[in-house]
């Protein structure tokens, strides 16, 4: 990925008020709006691109104060911008992500971002396939709205895979998605690769989009690198700052050494990778 | 409220903890209002080594009650591509363009012998962008495998072998994971730092959750669990270091005469004049700024 781009964020957290909080099967979708004039960025734009993420904190109860944890921010790709607001999605796996949950209209919420690089549009000529898994689905919905908008004439096809029935009720928030589910209770009974396969043998003049647990992504970083199809991961990992500083977030890169998720990523050409770790996974 | 520390003038007493802020990197998420608003009135650098360094496999990271302990293992480009790469964009960034005030630059060094730190020590004396030299001891001896900075004779021997090196003022990051860290402050000033700072990450560790097995996880003699963190142990940082840290700098005070830069869970100004008031003359912000980058800036502030 390229060291120069622009300026991504404006320094220092903005304060965004909770505008709502959805239902949607096991998860929730967390909508937040700016608030004017509050919180160290609230004069910079906030114009996240399909990839990118935000830390978020809740401004109550977030370390500092009673509880113990969670302490540290949390890191959530933009699933959407919609009427002024941004959706996160949500699973509850662990204190962070249990506090974010119990959110509700009116509460504050402390964002550091658009952080991190998104998405690039698909080469000449190739259609998009949004491959996602679990609550790893949320920044194929922003890039699903912004392919439609900026690029019309991309031929979008989404799949998607889910642990069971309540997951599998994420799809939602996408249109047109085929659904893969663990145990058959919705869609094709297996992984969402196998339907990944059946694309690429169909028509491989693709670019895949994907984002999910470890193991799906290096399932589809394995399965391009073999049908030389280009990859682009979402990935997700522990990260205690976003930007850069604490250098926990890393992967192994192709050829030696690391990348940083936050800063050389998170969104990753699946060729710079030699594998996608088990333990990438974030801190909940 | 302006401060002297080892002759430098800086603009406030808040400075960053060596590791917790990368400059380069946080210009180019933030870009120039990084720059009008710093947070530190000095810049420390992250520990460069003679050599590269990869640092440790993942996980790296594991979040405590009100705390972090990292297992990050030093990585960097080594003494040659930190002057010839990082320097001089450091340089620039924390330079006196635009109307805003130079910033000290502050490089922090790692060797594993006296020999080691001799050649990182001496390589930063020549060079006029940086101001003042930081020593991170926590480092084992290749022979003993005790850190330097554990050990006052053995402190005090590797600061008398650079000192002669260099004008520059030495600042002696000591490591808490010792039986008397007012010792070992002693035998810094002894060999002739010009100050210490404190405290360093506390040695810690995490194991992987039951039913998750960290890749990068290492055992240990006899462990029947993962280690979660990749390097194994780590070091404890945050809020849940902050007793320990007033304490330490309190009992560092009494001994030396040297100026101290305490930091450990500093969130808040009022953390921040705790130390002070125990007799620190600067107070570095590390995990706080993870938290919010601006941590700093809003620190500063509050103790004007």
């Amino acid at each position: 990925m390229s060291e120069e781009h622009a300026a991504s964020a404006p320094f220092g957290r903005r304060l965004l008020t909770v505008t709502g909080m959805d239902e949607l099967g096991a998860y929730r979708v967390l909508r937040a709006s700016h608030v004017a004039g509050t919180g160290a960025g609230a004069a910079g734009g906030w114009a996240p691109v399909p990839g990118q993420f935000a830390m978020l904190a809740a401004v109550e109860r977030w370390g500092g104060g009673d509880g113990e944890r969670p302490y540290l921010p949390r890191a959530f790709s933009v699933a959407r911008l919609s009427d002024g607001e941004s959706h996160f999605l949500l699973e509850d796996v662990g204190p962070g992500t249990r506090r974010l949950c119990e959110l509700r209209a009116g509460d504050g919420l402390w964002a550091l971002g658009p952080l991190g690089h998104g998405f690039e549009p698909p080469g000449a000529g190739r259609r998009a396939l949004l491959v996602g898994g679990g609550v790893g689905i949320a920044p194929l919905a922003i890039l699903q709205d912004t392919l439609a908008s900026d690029s019309p004439t991309v031929e979008v096809s989404v799949l998607l895979g889910f642990r069971d029935r309540e997951r599998a009720a994420g799809a939602a928030l996408l249109d047109g998605a085929s659904v893969a589910t663990d145990d058959g209770s919705v869609g094709y009974h297996g992984l969402v690769t196998d339907m990944l396969a059946a694309e690429l043998e169909r028509d491989p003049h693709a670019t895949v989009y994907a984002c999910g647990p470890a193991g799906m992504l290096e399932g589809i970083r394995a399965l391009c690198a073999h049908s030389h199809i280009p990859a682009q991961l979402a990935l997700e990992a522990g990260m205690a700052c976003g930007f850069g500083a604490c250098f926990g977030c890393v992967v192994a890169r192709r050829g030696g050494g690391y990348l940083r998720v936050c800063v050389d990523g998170p969104v990753i050409d699946a060729a710079e990778l030699e594998r996608v770790d088990q333990h990438a996974g974030s801190a909940a | 409220m302006s401060v002297e520390f080892c002759g430098l003038q800086l603009a406030h007493p808040i400075i960053n903890g060596s590791g917790t802020f990368d400059a380069i990197a946080a210009r180019r998420v933030f870009g120039e209002p990084l720059l009008a608003d710093f947070p530190f009135a000095a810049y420390v650098s992250k520990t460069i080594t003679l050599e590269p360094r990869a640092g440790n496999p993942p996980p790296r990271l594991w979040e405590t009650p009100a705390g972090l302990i990292n297992s990050i293992g030093l990585p960097n480009k080594g003494l040659d591509g930190y002057m010839r790469e990082d320097l001089p964009q450091l340089a620039e960034l924390t330079g006196g363009a635009s109307g805003r005030s130079a910033i000290p630059l502050v490089t922090n060094v790692m060797g594993a012998t006296a020999e080691e730190l001799s050649r990182l020590v001496a390589a930063c004396d020549a060079r006029a962008e940086i101001a003042a030299i930081e020593l991170n001891v926590s480092c084992p001896n290749v022979k003993t495998g005790l850190d330097i900075g554990a050990d006052p004779g053995q402190l005090q021997e590797v600061l008398r072998s650079v000192r002669a090196l260099t004008g520059k003022p030495l600042i002696v990051k000591l490591t808490p994971n010792t039986a008397d860290v007012s010792a070992c402050a002693l035998a810094a000033e002894q060999g002739g730092a010009d100050a210490v700072s404190l405290i360093n990450t506390l040695r810690a560790t995490a194991l992987a959750p039951l039913g998750r097995s960290a890749a990068g996880g290492a055992h240990g003699t006899g462990a029947q669990r993962d280690r979660w963190l990749g390097g194994g142990t780590g070091g404890l940082s945050g809020p849940a270091i902050r007793a320990v840290a007033l304490a330490q700098v309190a009992a560092v005070s009494a001994r030396v005469s040297i100026p101290i830069v305490g930091m450990g869970g500093v969130q808040s100004a009022t953390h921040a004049q705790e130390l002070l008031d125990v007799g620190a003359t600067l107070v570095a912000v590390g995990t706080e700024s993870f938290r919010d980058p601006a941590a700093g800036a809003r620190i500063a502030r509050g103790l004007a």
